[in-house]
């Protein structure tokens, strides 16, 4: 069951999952072997079957719904001999599942998007795509792994595909919660709910898979609260665990009404600091690899052709709105890690046997869970939601930061 | 005013250098004018860089069976080719008698070897720069009235410069109008009787009257700013930055030096010294309590809600209100 290793916790949705993949691997081999008998027409599929063409994969951040749509497809895709002795497909080693997993399967796409926002236009390409015969014979499988980041027109140009996909066709889409996709997109697709996967089961999985040191395991495991890929990057790079250190002292400077600036500006200086480095590492190569493909002498000063100022055009315009999206996750990120905060202080004043996720600024925990009621760590706690909600709407992101420090200062 | 290093417009060459088109216009009229006063059958001749090749300025300066006089006028001189500018070059240091050359030039380091070389072979500059300063439009209108020979109140002018706005030759063009229509001094009354309203309202007005407690003062002006198109954005970034200076400004240390303070906050020192004008009245929770205000206008008028000019308006009067809790 190699394909599910990385699913970690998850059990009822593997069993699921693998129970289709095994009907959906019997209807592949039946319909080669009528096409072998030379019987024509189409082999129907079995009313009883557990397989589906459209799958809505939902879960919190971090429970790994993109691994376990990937997971699946590769499922679909497994050629291993075995299957016919009645294993599961999924092997994990055999062509099918392996290049399913690393991405290069011909009849696996992937969508996941650096961007805002999935507009109408690449989602056409998509549709134009579905209706392709899978060039391996088994299943044409689309993953799409932002769901949630359609456009509303992007979802209704879905709608007709997702519906009635070509015949072997199969459509996964991922997406936090159901509230995050349209309504007439949901009820077309089967559901399914990952949970958050326990504490000990995370650290498990970075000590087997990332060979982590147990103790560390353990405690980034605990500090994020059950994400892998977030645990798995405060384990492995420094410069996380760092600023994760610094967001959590932010508590602590919020004295006066110059020390909430001051951090606000800090945080969001932060961040655009991280969205500038991404920038620096691909901007700049895309867009001399664009002017080279559109006929630029070398080096950054002659004369572009005419005729392509709207493609160098565009190439900016993607820039920047992936330079938004990656300020935007990481002040995310730390408004989650400072949620997280106050709720270890909610935990220690209501006298809760919860386990305090970030031990490792215990005594500031401590300090503040003294100095204030409940009421107000949970007003905080609110007001950093509240800024996470005004950063999705646009709102400029040092004022609404600004906002939330004078909230968390005031209580 | 446009200034004058040399007073005679019929210098061989003369230079108008900034960006100001009225006061170009008006600098190559002074030459024309004083030309044409001259000897009536002044040619002129206007060139743009484009008309101006190599060899056409020599064609142009080069003696006349008729001995005329004549006025070559070259517009945007800063962006002459190479090969024209090196046929300029020696013309500046030498001259034709009875030719009077005016360039155009818009400043700023494009074209500047022209401009040195000009103002080497020591030409007559007449400085044309945009206005930015209100002070200098008043300057200006003032002005206007005077060589027109009319006296004028100066809430008159400062009336005509909030109606128009910043466009010179608006400024110009109802300041004749004013001085060929009305007779005695141009009052207030007078100015009103032709011009009402705000031509320009910026976000950063609204936000000094609002932090200042002036509520009636500040909605009006926020109303103006609707209605001549400002982004709203911008009014709440506006407001967001005048209430964030005084936030930082409170806490800083009361004997700090205005240098140190600019230095710190990355602030000019004008500001600082009008930040702390501002600041009285103000308490560290009014500033928490306008900046959330101002964030919820950020929202509504990025989405949030149907009536942004609303919300502005609220988030303008809470921090009006605040601005005055001590």
């Amino acid at each position: 069951m190699a394909v599910w290793d990385d699913l970690v916790g998850q059990g009822p949705v593997v069993e699921q999952l693998s129970a289709a993949a095994r009907d959906a691997d019997a209807f592949v081999t039946a319909a080669a072997a009528a096409h072998a008998e030379e019987s024509v027409g189409h082999a129907s599929r079995a009313a009883a079957s557990k397989m589906t063409h459209a799958w809505l994969f939902t879960g919190p951040p971090g429970s790994g719904r993109s691994t376990a749509a990937r997971a699946f497809a590769a499922a679909l895709q497994c050629v291993n001999p075995d299957r016919t002795l009645g294993a599961t497909p999924g092997c994990g080693f055999c062509d099918g599942c392996h290049t399913t997993l690393v991405g290069t399967h011909a009849d696996v796409e992937v969508v996941a998007t650096d961007q805002l926002s999935i507009g109408v236009k690449d989602t056409r390409d998509l549709v134009r795509r579905s209706s392709l015969s899978p060039s391996g014979g088994r299943w044409q499988v689309i993953v799409l792994e932002d769901a949630d980041r359609l456009t509303e027109g992007a979802g209704n140009v879905l709608l007709k595909a997702v519906e009635e996909p070509a015949p072997r066709t199969v459509w996964l889409l991922c997406a936090p919660s159901l509230e995050d996709v349209l309504p007439t997109i949901r009820s077309r697709c089967r559901h399914l709910n990952l949970r958050t996967p326990p504490v000990e089961a995370v650290a498990d999985v970075l000590v087997r898979r990332d060979g982590i040191e147990p103790e560390l395991a353990a405690a980034v495991a605990r500090a994020t609260q059950g994400h892998i890929g977030r645990a798995r990057r405060l384990a492995t790079d420094e410069r996380a665990r760092s600023r994760r250190a610094t967001v959590l002292r932010l508590p602590l400077q919020l004295g006066d009404i110059g020390g909430c600036l001051r951090a606000a500006q800090s945080l969001v200086d932060s961040a655009t600091e991280d969205a500038k480095q991404v920038a620096e590492e691909s901007d700049a190569k895309e867009t001399e690899e664009l002017r080279a493909a559109l006929g630029a002498a070398p080096g950054g000063s002659s004369r572009m052709p005419r005729g392509t100022a709207g493609a160098m055009k565009d190439l900016a315009d993607r820039q920047k709105r992936r330079a938004t999206r990656t300020q935007r996750d990481t002040l995310d990120l730390a408004l989650v890690d400072l949620a997280g905060f106050y709720r270890d202080v909610l935990a220690v004043q209501l006298g809760t046997s919860a386990p305090v996720a970030n031990a490792e600024v215990r005594d500031v925990i401590d300090r503040l869970a003294s100095s204030c009621r409940p009421e107000n760590t949970l007003r905080r706690i609110e007001a950093i939601l509240a800024c996470r909600e005004a950063l999705a709407s646009n709102v400029a992101p040092l004022l609404a930061v600004e906002a939330m420090t004078m909230a968390l200062r005031g209580g | 005013m446009a200034k004058k290093t040399s007073d005679d417009p019929l210098a061989p060459v003369t230079i108008a250098v900034g960006q100001e088109g009225l006061l170009l216009d008006r600098a190559v009229a002074d030459v024309v004018t004083a030309a044409r006063a001259a000897d009536a059958d002044t040619d002129v001749r206007e060139l743009t860089p484009d008309t101006l090749a190599p060899g056409t300025l020599a064609e142009l300066v080069s003696p006349s069976l008729f001995a005329e006089r004549k006025v070559v006028v070259v517009r945007d001189a800063q962006d002459l080719s190479a090969d024209t500018v090196k046929d300029v070059k020696p013309y500046l240091a030498a001259p034709v008698e009875g030719i009077t050359l005016v360039l155009l030039h818009a400043g700023g380091a494009k074209g500047k070897a022209l401009l040195d070389a000009a103002r080497k072979s020591g030409s007559r500059e007449v400085a044309c720069p945009k206005m930015t300063k209100p002070a200098d439009r008043l300057a200006f209108v003032r002005a206007e009235f005077r060589t027109a020979g009319r006296s004028v109140t100066s809430e008159a002018c400062q009336t005509l410069v909030d109606a128009i706005g910043s466009d010179l030759r608006e400024l110009a063009c109802a300041c004749a109008q004013l001085a060929a229509d009305v007779d005695g001094t141009i009052d207030e009354a007078v100015v009103a009787r032709y011009y009402t309203g705000r031509a320009e309202a910026t976000g950063f007005e609204v936000a000094d009257l609002a932090v200042t407690g002036r509520a009636t003062e500040a909605l009006e002006r926020l109303r103006w700013a609707l209605a001549v198109g400002q982004p709203l954005p911008g009014i709440t970034f506006a407001l967001a930055s005048g209430v964030r200076a005084i936030g930082k400004l409170a806490t800083a240390p009361r004997g700090a030096r205005t240098g140190d303070l600019a230095r710190e906050f990355g602030m000019p020192p004008w500001k600082i010294d009008r930040v702390r004008q501002q600041m009285r009245g103000w308490t560290g929770d009014g500033v928490a309590v306008a900046l959330r205000a101002v964030a919820e206008a950020d929202a509504a008028v990025k989405g949030a809600s149907a009536d942004p000019a609303y919300a502005l308006e609220k988030a303008v009067v809470i921090i009006a209100r605040v601005a005055q809790s001590r």
